[in-house]
C-alpha cells in the first residue's frame, strides 16, 4: 500500500490541534482578561462575542482526543495516564468556564460575580494546564512495554511550570486582539493597551523557550541548529519577528489585523514545535509508526476525516459569518 | 493491579459518566422537541409555540452546556483511568468517537450558536434548519456512542491478535462492528428513553405550573404535547425492553440470570418463576425472601410455560457479575416504566373526560413523576453495566485488566476533586434550571437574552418572508 496512513493521521491531528489553541486560545483568552475590566456591560459584550462559537472552538480538543485514540490508542493510553493530574485539572477549568457562559445570564444580581470568577479561574487553570501538559509532554514521558511507567508527578518541572506561564500569555494575547477586533470604544482602547503589553510578554516567552528547549533536549537542538537544517529552518524564526513587529505597529490603529498577526505567531510557534517533536508520537523515542492502531482503523477513520472535516470546515465558516461584526448588546446572554 | 485503586476507578467512571447521562438524555430529547415547535409554528403561526420554543430553548441552552462539559471528560476518561482498555480495544471504539466527533459533535456545536442566537441574524427557514441540524446531531451522536458501548457488551466483526505490546482486537469488518448484535436495540431503548425522560420533565413542568393556577395557552400546550409522547412512547419502550432482554438473554446469559434473581434450574417441567422481589446472594448462591410467580419467567423469556435458562450458579464463580446490584436496578427501571403506562393511560382518561389541566390528584402524580425517566435511564444502564462485570469487553478482557495503574492517593484525590467540582457546578446549573422552568412560559421578561419584540413578534407571513423589523 502506498498510503502513508500514520503519517496522515499525525498530520490531521496536529492541524486539528492547532486549531484548537488558536480558536479556544482566543475564547479562554477572553476569560483570562475577564477581571481587567470592570463595567458590566463590557464583560457582557466580551462573554457575548465568544458565547455563539466557544462550543465549536472546544470540540477541536475532542478531536484530537478521538483522534489519537482512533489511530494511535498506545500514545493515547500512555500520554494521558503519564498527564493524569493536570489534565483532570484542566478539565475542572473547563467544566467551570463552560457552564459559567450560561449561569451567568441566569444568576441572579448577586451571585453573578461568583460566575465571573468561575469564568476567569476556570479559563486561567485551563490554559496553565494545558501549558504545563505541553511542557511536560516535550520532556518525554517514560515507556516500557507500552505502558506508561513512570511516577504521578513526572509532568511537574520547571520547564512545565514555565510553559503554562508562557501559554497563559499566549492565549491573553488572542483574547484581547480578538476583542479589539469585535468591540469598540473604550472596551476596544483598552484592549490595545493590554495587547501592547502582553506581546512584549510574548516575545520575552519565546525568546526564552527557544533558548531553554534546546539546552534541555540535545535532540531538539540539534534538529534545528545541525547544518543544513538551520538554513530551512531560518525563516521560522523571522517569520516570527516580522510578524511581532506587524502587530506592535498595527495594534494601535488596526481592527482585524492585530488578530490575525497573533493568530500567524501563535501558528509559527506550533509549528516549531511540531518540526522539533517530529515524528515522535510519545517523546522522546516513539514514533507515529511505533504506536500505530492497524491499518484498518486508521483507514477506515481517514475516510471520514477527509470527507467530513472540509464539510465541517465550511459549516463553523458559516456560523464564524453569521456572528461577524461588532457585538452590541442585544446579542448573546443578558 | 490493587483492589483498592481499581474500586477507586470504577467508582470514578460510574459517578461522571452518570452525571453525563443525565444532560445528554434531556439534550436529546428536548432538541428533537425544539426542532418540532419551530416547525408547528412555522406552519400554524400560532404564537403559543414559538413562545414554548423561547420557553425550552433557553433551558435546553444550559442543560447542552453542562452536558458538553460533562462528555470532554468521558473522552480522556478512556486514556486517562483504563489505559489497559484503550490499548486493547482502541483501534475499535477510537474510530467510532472519532466518528462521533466528526458528525455529530462538530454539527451539534456548529448550528447551536445560530440555533440560540441567531434569531435577528438569519431567515426563520435557516434558523428552523439550524434546530434540525442541532437535533439530528444528539442522534447521530448517540448512534456512534451507542455502537461504541454495545461492541463492548457483544463484540463482533473483530480478530484477536498479538499487538507490538500485547494481546489485542484489530478491526475485521466495520459493517459487524456498527452493527453488533446488542446494537439495534440498544439505540432504540436509549433514545426512546430519552425522549420518555424529556416528556415527562415537560409533562411535570406544566403540572407545577398549573397546580399553582398558571392555566395559560402555553402551559396546556406543554401538557398535551408531552401526555401525547408518553402515551406513544411508554408502550413502544415496554416492547423494546421485553425484545432487548431477549437478545441479551442469548449473548449474556449470566446477565439475564442476575436480573432474574436465578441460581438453578429445578426439576424438567417447573419452568423459572417470576421473581417479584428478594435479594440474591453471590455468596450463599439463592435468592432471599423470594416472592414469586411460578412459570412467569420462563413465559417472558423463552415464551413457553415451562422453558428454562442458565441459572448463575452454572456460571464460574469469577464470571458472575454482582447479583442483589443488577436484580435490583433492574426493577426500579421496569417498576416506573409500569408507573409511566399508568400515567400515561390515566392522563387520556382525564383528556378525554376533559379535567386533564384540573384534577389536583393527576396532576400531583405528573409532578412526582418528573425525574421518573432519568432514574428509570440512569437504573437500566447500572443493570446493562454491571450485569456486564466482571468484563469490559464481554469475555475479551476483564475490568481488572483494563485500568490505568494509578496509585490509591491520587485517584482518591481527582474522584474527590469530580464530585466535590460535579456537585457545585452542576448543582448551581440544575438550579438554574428549575428556576427557569418555574418561570414559566409566559414571563420571559426576565433574565432573558431574547429582546422582547422577538418573542411577541408573529410571523404574518409564515414559511417565507422576513418579520423582523429591527
Ligand atoms: C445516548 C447518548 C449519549 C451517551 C450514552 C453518551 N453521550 Fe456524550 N453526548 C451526547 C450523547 C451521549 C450528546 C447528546 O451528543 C451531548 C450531550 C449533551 C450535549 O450537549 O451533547 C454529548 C456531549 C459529549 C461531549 C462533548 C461534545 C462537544 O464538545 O460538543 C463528549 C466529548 C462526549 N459527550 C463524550 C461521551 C463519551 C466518551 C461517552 C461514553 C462514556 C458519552 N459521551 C456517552
Ligand atoms: C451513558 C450512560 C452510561 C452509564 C450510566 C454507564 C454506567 C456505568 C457504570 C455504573 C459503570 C461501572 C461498572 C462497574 O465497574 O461496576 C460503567 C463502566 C464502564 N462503562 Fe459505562 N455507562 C454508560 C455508557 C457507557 C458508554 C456509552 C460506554 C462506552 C462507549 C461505556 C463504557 C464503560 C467503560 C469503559 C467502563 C469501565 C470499565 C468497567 O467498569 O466495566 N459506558 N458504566
Ligand atoms: C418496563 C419495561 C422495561 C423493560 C422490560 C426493560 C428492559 C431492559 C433490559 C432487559 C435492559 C438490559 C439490557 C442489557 O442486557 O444490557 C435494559 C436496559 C436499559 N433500560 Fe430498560 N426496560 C424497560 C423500561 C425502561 C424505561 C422506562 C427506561 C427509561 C426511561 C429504560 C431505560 C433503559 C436504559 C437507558 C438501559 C441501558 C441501555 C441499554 O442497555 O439499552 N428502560 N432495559
Amino acid at each position: 500500500m502506498g498510503i502513508d496512513t500514520s503519517l496522515l493521521w499525525a498530520v490531521i491531528i496536529l492541524v486539528g490541534v492547532m486549531l484548537y489553541v488558536m480558536a479556544d486560545g482566543f475564547d479562554l483568552g477572553v476569560g483570562i482578561l475577564f477581571p481587567l475590566v470592570s463595567s458590566d456591560d463590557d464583560k457582557h459584550r466580551m462573554m457575548a462575542s465568544v458565547a455563539p462559537i466557544w462550543d465549536g472552538n472546544e470540540t477541536w480538543l475532542v478531536l484530537g482526543g478521538a483522534g489519537l485514540l482512533a489511530a494511535f490508542p498506545m500514545a493515547y493510553s500512555v500520554i494521558l495516564s503519564a498527564l493524569y493530574i493536570p489534565i483532570v485539572l484542566m478539565l475542572v477549568g473547563l467544566i467551570f468556564r463552560g457552564v459559567a457562559f450560561e449561569a451567568r445570564g441566569k444568576a441572579s444580581a448577586q451571585s453573578r460575580h461568583l460566575w465571573d470568577l468561575a469564568f476567569f479561574a476556570g479559563s486561567l487553570l485551563a490554559t496553565f494546564c494545558q501549558g504545563v501538559i505541553l511542557g511536560g509532554y516535550v520532556s518525554g514521558l517514560e515507556v516500557v512495554q507500552g505502558q506508561f511507567a513512570g511516577g504521578a508527578f513526572d509532568w511537574l518541572s520547571p520547564f512545565s511550570v514555565f510553559c503554562g506561564v508562557a501559554l497563559i500569555a499566549v492565549y491573553a494575547l488572542l483574547g484581547s486582539t480578538w476583542l479589539v477586533m469585535k468591540t469598540e470604544h473604550r472596551l476596544q482602547q483598552q484592549m490595545r493597551a493590554i495587547s501592547a503589553k502582553l506581546v512584549w510578554a510574548l516575545l520575552a516567552f519565546i525568546a526564552v523557550v527557544s533558548v531553554w528547549t534546546p539546552l534541555e533536549h540535545p535532540a531538539i537542538a540539534e534538529r534545528w541548529f545541525a547544518f543544513p537544517n538551520i538554513c530551512w529552518l531560518l525563516p521560522m524564526p523571522i517569520l516570527t519577528l516580522l510578524a511581532a513587529i506587524q502587530l506592535l505597529r498595527s495594534v494601535k490603529q488596526g481592527e482585524a489585523a492585530p488578530f490575525v498577526y497573533s493568530l500567524l505567531i501563535t501558528a509559527l510557534g506550533y509549528v516549531g514545535l511540531g518540526i522539533s517533536l517530529w515524528p515522535n508520537v510519545i517523546p522522546p523515542n516513539i514514533s507515529i509508526w511505533d504506536a500505530a492502531a492497524p491499518t484498518s482503523s486508521q483507514g477506515f477513520a481517514l475516510i471520514g476525516a477527509l470527507l467530513i472535516i472540509p464539510v465541517i470546515l465550511m459549516y463553523s465558516a458559516w456560523s464564524y459569518y453569521v456572528f461577524r461584526g461588532k457585538v452590541n448588546m442585544d446579542d448573546g446572554y443578558h | 493491579m490493587d483492589e483498592t485503586a481499581l474500586m477507586l476507578a470504577r467508582v470514578q467512571f460510574a459517578f461522571t459518566v452518570s452525571f453525563h447521562i443525565i444532560f445528554p438524555a434531556i439534550t436529546i430529547g428536548l432538541a428533537s422537541f425544539l426542532a418540532l415547535l419551530e416547525y408547528l409554528w412555522l406552519r400554524t403561526a400560532q404564537p403559543v409555540y414559538k413562545t414554548l420554543y423561547v420557553f425550552w430553548s433557553r433551558i435546553f441552552a444550559l442543560n447542552f452546556g453542562m452536558g458538553v462539559v460533562a462528555g470532554l471528560v468521558l473522552a480522556y476518561e478512556f486514556g486517562t483511568n483504563w489505559a489497559g482498555f484503550s490499548n486493547f480495544a482502541g483501534s475499535i471504539t477510537g474510530p467510532l468517537l472519532a466518528y462521533e466527533v466528526l458528525t455529530a459533535f462538530f454539527l451539534e456545536a456548529g448550528f447551536l450558536g445560530v440555533m440560540l442566537f441567531g434569531w435577528d441574524r438569519v431567515g426563520n427557514r435557516l434558523h428552523f434548519f439550524a434546530t434540525v441540524m442541532v437535533a439530528i446531531g444528539t442522534l447521530i451522536s448517540a448512534t456512534w456512542i451507542i455502537a461504541s458501548n454495545s461492541w463492548m457488551h457483544t463484540p463482533a466483526g473483530y480478530t484477536l491478535v498479538e499487538g507490538m505490546y500485547g494481546l489485542e482486537v484489530e478491526p475485521a469488518s466495520w459493517f459487524e462492528i456498527i452493527f453488533n448484535p446488542s446494537f439495534p436495540y440498544r439505540l432504540v431503548h436509549m433514545v426512546l428513553a430519552a425522549f420518555l425522560s424529556t416528556a415527562l420533565m415537560v409533562a411535570a413542568s406544566a403540572a407545577w405550573h398549573l397546580l399553582r393556577g398558571n392555566n395559560s395557552p402555553a402551559v396546556r400546550k406543554m401538557m398535551t404535547m408531552a401526555l401525547l409522547m408518553l402515551v406513544v412512547t411508554t408502550p413502544l419502550q415496554i416492547i423494546a425492553g421485553d425484545v432487548h432482554g431477549l437478545n441479551t438473554l442469548e449473548h449474556q446469559p449470566a446477565k439475564v440470570a442476575a436480573m432474574e434473581g436465578h441460581w438453578r434450574n429445578g426439576e424438567p417441567g417447573e419452568g423459572v418463576p417470576l421473581i417479584l422481589f428478594g435479594w440474591p446472594d453471590n455468596d450463599t448462591e439463592t435468592t432471599h425472601f423470594a416472592l414469586e410467580i411460578p412459570h412467569l419467567a420462563s413465559l417472558i423469556l423463552t415464551h413457553s410455560m415451562d422453558g428454562t435458562f442458565k441459572g448463575l450458579s452454572e456460571f464460574p464463580a469469577n464470571e458472575r457479575p454482582n447479583a442483589a446490584a443488577v436484580f435490583w436496578s433492574f426493577r426500579v427501571m421496569v417498576g416506573l416504566g409500569m408507573l409511566m403506562l399508568l400515567l400515561g393511560v390515566w392522563g387520556s382518561w382525564s383528556w378525554w373526560r376533559g379535567t386533564l389541566f384540573s384534577q389536583k390528584s393527576l396532576l400531583k402524580f405528573t409532578l412526582l413523576m418528573g425525574p421518573s425517566g432519568l432514574i428509570a435511564l440512569l437504573a437500566g444502564w447500572f443493570t446493562t453495566e454491571l450485569g456486564r462485570q466482571p468484563w469490559v469487553v464481554y469475555g475479551l478482557l476483564r475490568t481488572d485488566e483494563a485500568a490505568s495503574a494509578h496509585s490509591v492517593p491520587v485517584l482518591s484525590f481527582t474522584l474527590v476533586l469530580f464530585v466535590v467540582v460535579y456537585f457545585v457546578v452542576f448543582g448551581v446549573g440544575i438550579r438554574y434550571l428549575l428556576r427557569l422552568i418555574a418561570t414559566g412560559p409566559d414571563d420571559l421578561t426576565a433574565d432573558s437574552h431574547f429582546s422582547i419584540s422577538t418573542i411577541r413578534d408573529v410571523p404574518d407571513q409564515p414559511l417565507g418572508g422576513k418579520y423582523y423589523g429591527h
